[in-house]
């Protein structure tokens, strides 16, 4: 592929809100994940919340989004100059070349349930306040961004689970390739909610204690949630060393299970392949690999299995989901920017909470950060369905 | 770069529209459209285990996937996906909702599963062995060109041959109020980047700010406004007609999608 440039950045997570703070984390190898105490839930579990979300306020127009997960976009978007660039880029381009592609699995679900919550007793109604298309639907992110930035190219949700926040950037590329657009606003906005929480469990997928990604003793997810935007565009030429590009893309379906990944990773393969592939590169031409690393038992163990047949046991690779939780659809995204830092600040984040590394898992994991220059990442993001996307991104220089 | 693909297969499904030579005896004027409630078949594609767990939507869009794919005579594994639809399954939505809304809190673990956006992507890849790129999206009401513009780019763009599946399904009540959709409805589409032996079209799509075209037949015009798959409805009449002739579809706001339809000879 011809490579974009992430013209700007930032994400929000329970390690930080903005680059800053999140770096910060990184660097001291710190955890955000704490005791579940959302929405009086009786949950054994710890879950990774960003602080402030409810104090957030949305522009006084756009009052029918008010929902946790568009509270946590506009968070997002006032972040490290987040919005200003992209007003630049659209000063630069025209609204009508500026599209919004965005990551989501559950968007505002939480505003329905509680809005159930509230029904009619006798006709069983839902209130009237509640907005279902600006709130709940699936789109409601996007939607609310491209209205917020004065936006008008092409825009859509991606919503295949604990993928969809990476495939954005492929959905992104491809548009700038056919010239629909000279810009996009790519990213991923997933916030705590009832069935994400009470579904994982169900499934017996959520570890008690924080999660311990190729641990040993790992015994689940821990549910996060996260909003993290990049800015892409084509690469101009006059890019600066310290800038990060996007490489390459690859996409690949199980075709195994909804719920469980191909026990030996074959469809983790095929993706990893194919972005090496699209962006013209070797397996040793990767620094660091960004695992979906989700610390349940059988997607650490596939995992490994995929990132071994590929790169053998040397590639250093960790999980930084043991800090910031697993923020499904918001994921691929949040770990596309720390991806992006790890490229910017020369470091490869440790995974933390991991006490023993299973020893059956042959992938070169990371206990300790290290600190070293870095100039390609590859990040896996894997989600239910079997949908796998991994992406390759480097230094411009 | 022209966004262009050809298309080799149709398949479709909704209210009183049973599949695509059906729905083409509509819009050439050979019967007349009499709404009926869409009859969805069991999802014979699955084992009789899944077909139990699956609901309304995955019905309805394993059901027009597999029209298309015989239409076009092409094997699903050889095919990418982009599938589209504003909703997921309203039905299992409604019911987790209401479990979560009472005491004890709980939801089955094939509720969940069901409850994600991509549940039909998952269980036709599953289905199929379709192992191959599977993007699934939404964009409300635009969520038809949605699907169109991505599945074109990736003809365009990557050269490959893709199947587009956009459906939706209604919500039961108390949702339905909120969201009334009345009934299952959706098209799927193979498209592919050069013409093939079963090629029946051509397009070529742009987008732009042109009002979007409504149908003539206001029971037909009434399916068009209330179903977002529905939207794709002016182009499935233009590919019906067998005729030259562009289209203006519903996409955001002032956005929308022109589509030239130049039949295949």
């Amino acid at each position: 592929m011809r490579p974009l440039v992430l013209r700007a950045f930032t994400a929000a997570s329970c390690i930080g809100r903005g680059l800053d703070q999140t770096l910060a984390a990184l660097m001291e190898e710190r955890s955000g994940l704490a005791p579940c105490r959302f929405e009086a839930i009786s949950l054994d579990t710890h879950v990774g919340e960003v602080a402030g979300i409810d104090a957030q306020v949305l522009p006084s127009e756009f009052l029918r989004f008010e929902c946790r997960n568009n509270r946590l976009a506009e968070l997002a978007l006032r972040q490290d100059g987040f919005d200003e660039a992209v007003e630049e880029v659209v000063r630069r381009f025209s609204p009508r070349r500026v599209g919004v592609f965005m990551g989501t699995s559950t968007s505002g679900i939480l505003q329905t349930e509680l809005a159930y919550r509230r029904r009619d007793p006798v006709s069983g109604s839902l209130p009237p306040d509640f907005d279902y298309g600006a709130t709940h639907n699936s789109f409601s992110v996007a939607n609310y961004l491209r209205r917020r930035l004065r936006l008008e190219g092409p825009a859509a949700a991606v919503s295949c689970a604990c993928a969809s926040s990476a495939k954005v950037f492929a959905t992104a590329r491809r548009m700038l390739d056919a010239d629909l657009i000279d810009a996009a606003l790519v990213g991923g906005v997933d916030s705590l909610c009832l069935t994400t929480l009470y579904g994982f469990h169900s499934l017996q997928l959520c570890s008690p204690g924080p999660c311990r990604p190729f641990d040993a003793a790992r015994d689940g997810i821990s549910i996060g949630e996260a909003a993290a935007f990049a800015l892409v565009e084509r690469v101009s030429g006059k890019e600066s060393a310290d800038d990060v590009l996007l490489l390459g893309v690859g996409e690949s379906n199980d075709a195994y299970h909804m719920s469980a990944p191909h026990p030996e990773g074959h469809g983790a393969r095929r993706a990893m392949l194919l972005a090496l592939s699209d962006a013209g590169l070797e397996p040793d031409d990767i620094d660091y690999i960004n695992l979906h690393g989700t610390g349940t038992p059988s997607n650490d163990r596939s995992e490994s299995q995929a990132v071994t047949s590929v790169f053998g046991a040397v590639t250093p690779c960790s999980s930084t989901k043991g800090a910031t939780g697993h923020a499904l659809g918001a994921a691929g995204a949040l770990e596309a920017v720390i991806a992006a830092l790890a490229l910017r600040h020369g470091f490869m984040p440790a995974g933390v909470n991991t006490a023993d590394v299973d020893p059956t898992l042959t992938a070169h994991y990371l206990m300790t950060k290290r600190v070293a220059p870095v100039t390609r990442v590859l990040s896996n993001s894997f989600g239910f369905g079997g949908t796998n996307c991994s992406l390759i991104l480097g230094r411009a220089g | 770069m022209m966004l262009e693909a050809f298309v080799q297969g149709i398949g479709i499904l909704g209210p009183g529209l049973s599949d695509w030579y059906d729905a083409a005896a509509v819009f050439t004027g050979r019967r007349d459209y009499a709404p009926q409630p869409t009859a969805l078949p069991a999802p014979s594609l699955l084992p009789a285990t899944e077909r139990r767990r699956t609901g309304r939507v995955v019905k309805l869009a394993l059901a027009i996937a597999s029209e298309a794919i015989a239409h076009a005579g092409a094997e699903p594994e050889h095919l990418r996906s982009v599938f589209s639809s504003s909703g997921g399954d309203g039905h299992n939505c409604h019911e987790i909702c209401l479990s979560l809304a009472a005491e004890p809190r709980e939801i089955s673990p094939t509720r969940f599963s069901n409850s994600v956006h991509n549940a039909s992507a998952g269980y036709w890849s599953i289905a199929t062995g379709a192992t191959l790129s599977s993007t699934v999206l939404c964009a409300f009401d635009g969520s038809f060109c949605a699907g169109l513009l991505e599945a074109l780019t990736q003809v365009s763009v990557d050269r490959d041959p893709v199947l587009l599946v956009a459906y939706d399904t209604e919500y039961p009540e108390p949702l339905h109020s909120k969201r009334p959709v009345p009934d299952a409805f959706g098209i799927a589409l193979v498209l592919t980047p050069g013409r093939e032996d079963r090629s029946s079209a051509r397009l070529e799509a742009a987008l732009g700010a042109g009002t979007p075209d409504e149908l003539e037949d206001s029971r037909l015009e009434t399916l068009r406004r209330t179903n977002p798959a529905a939207r794709s409805l002016p182009l499935i009449r233009q590919l019906a007609l067998g005729e030259q002739g562009s289209v203006i579809l519903e996409y955001l706001d002032a956005l929308s999608l022109a589509v030239e339809v130049v039949p295949c000879r």
